[in-house]
């Protein structure tokens, strides 16, 4: 229940780092808050945009559909059973790869770094190390009761 | 279970509070480098644009320019690498550089001054490629300074320099003068090329040039 909960709390997080992100890519606000960064230049780049839509709106969805999977399973018909946490560990696995392959672009491609986006790779990262834990850790509870 | 929906509520309404100051809080273009000075405050400091190329070359290319115009920038990227290795490289001619903000570029004048501001550290022509070699800024229709901030880095500025020459604005005076002074050679658009002071009419292209640039050589030696 722990794992899940942290995870939400961490979807939560990502949700509004990507949202904000995707926000600036669409035109609402103006200049990126990015200090000493290169947000900007991660932002104009080709790169930006994957299949006519924002890097940024799928970062959105992305940590929208574990945000929604972490909290259907803390419902209590949920809570004992072991399927929502080998669906957050898969998605929180394409999630990550998706992160390593956009940190990539930014340090080797487009010479870049945006905060926001080292921001979103390391919460994904946490939320792919909080989700793995829990598939590979022993259930607290029995997954089947048998009386004596 | 009760405790953590409540701090999901809490952490929902932070992080929502957040993002609207962070949208809105968003400083606009500097203004004082992005617009006009006011009518009767412009005169002329004496600097007539940055050039490239030999002082003794027998021919110079005057170039009305605007950041902001994509036919500028595709002729920075397409035709001036071959102008600069043929006619500037060799001694034929020196390219001069002025500005020509048109109105309807919301952003022209801003480049135009981050321009200035490289060149007040030695690196206009940097500034220059970079602000044109990375068009896109200038079809988003978004506030590019955080962009132009990143070009500056990468043309080898000193950022907090760059920083307070842009927000003085102390070039915008300078910007405008280059307009007036196209604007009394007649120009009509950008980029308009003068060679040797005579308005170039023929293809902006780098073997149109460089025929028109021959003449003007030729009638030079004469």
């Amino acid at each position: 229940m722990r794992s899940r909960q942290a995870i939400a709390l961490l979807a939560l997080l990502g949700f509004f780092v990507a949202l904000y992100l995707w926000l600036h890519q669409i035109g609402v606000g103006g200049e990126l808050k990015c200090g000493t960064g290169g947000c900007d230049t991660v932002q104009a780049s080709r790169w930006s945009h994957q299949l006519g839509l924002p890097v940024a709106f799928y970062g959105v969805a992305g940590y929208a559909v574990i945000l929604a999977v972490a909290i259907a399973a803390l419902q209590p018909s949920w809570l004992e059973r072991r399927g929502p946490t080998f669906l957050l560990a898969a998605l929180a696995t394409g999630g990550v790869l998706f992160s390593v392959w956009l940190t990539y672009l930014e340090l080797f491609v487009i010479n870049a770094i945006c905060r926001w986006c080292v921001t979103s790779a390391v919460i994904m990262a946490l939320i792919w190390i909080t989700a793995t834990f829990a598939v590979f850790r022993r259930p607290s509870f029995p997954a089947t009761r048998t009386d004596p | 279970m009760k405790r953590f929906y409540l701090m999901l509520g809490v952490l929902t309404l932070a992080l929502g509070a957040m993002l609207v100051y962070l949208l809105k809080s968003n400083p606009s273009a500097p203004r004082a480098a992005n617009t006009a000075p006011p009518a009767g405050t412009v005169v002329d400091d004496g600097f007539r644009g940055y050039t490239m190329g030999s002082d003794a070359a027998p021919v110079e290319v005057t170039e009305y320019g605007d950041f902001e115009c994509p036919a500028c920038a595709g002729f920075a990227v397409i035709q001036m690498p071959t102008i600069k290795e043929q006619l500037i490289a060799t001694g034929k001619v020196r390219w001069r550089y002025r500005d020509y903000p048109l109105p309807m570029h919301p952003y022209s004048r801003l480049a135009a001054h981050a321009a200035q501001c490289g060149g007040e550290q030695g690196k206009f022509w940097e500034m220059h490629d970079q602000l044109y070699m990375n068009h896109s800024w200038a079809q988003t229709g978004k506030n590019p300074t955080g962009l132009f901030r990143d070009f500056a880095r990468a043309a080898g500025l000193d950022v907090s320099r760059y920083d307070a020459c842009l927000e003085s604005g102390r070039y915008a005076a300078r910007i405008e003068f280059s307009r007036q002074e196209g604007e009394q050679k007649l120009v009509n658009g950008t980029p308009t090329f003068y060679i040797n002071g005579k308005m170039y009419t023929g293809r902006n292209n780098s073997d149109a040039f460089k025929a028109a640039i021959d003449s003007a050589a030729a009638a030079r030696r004469k």
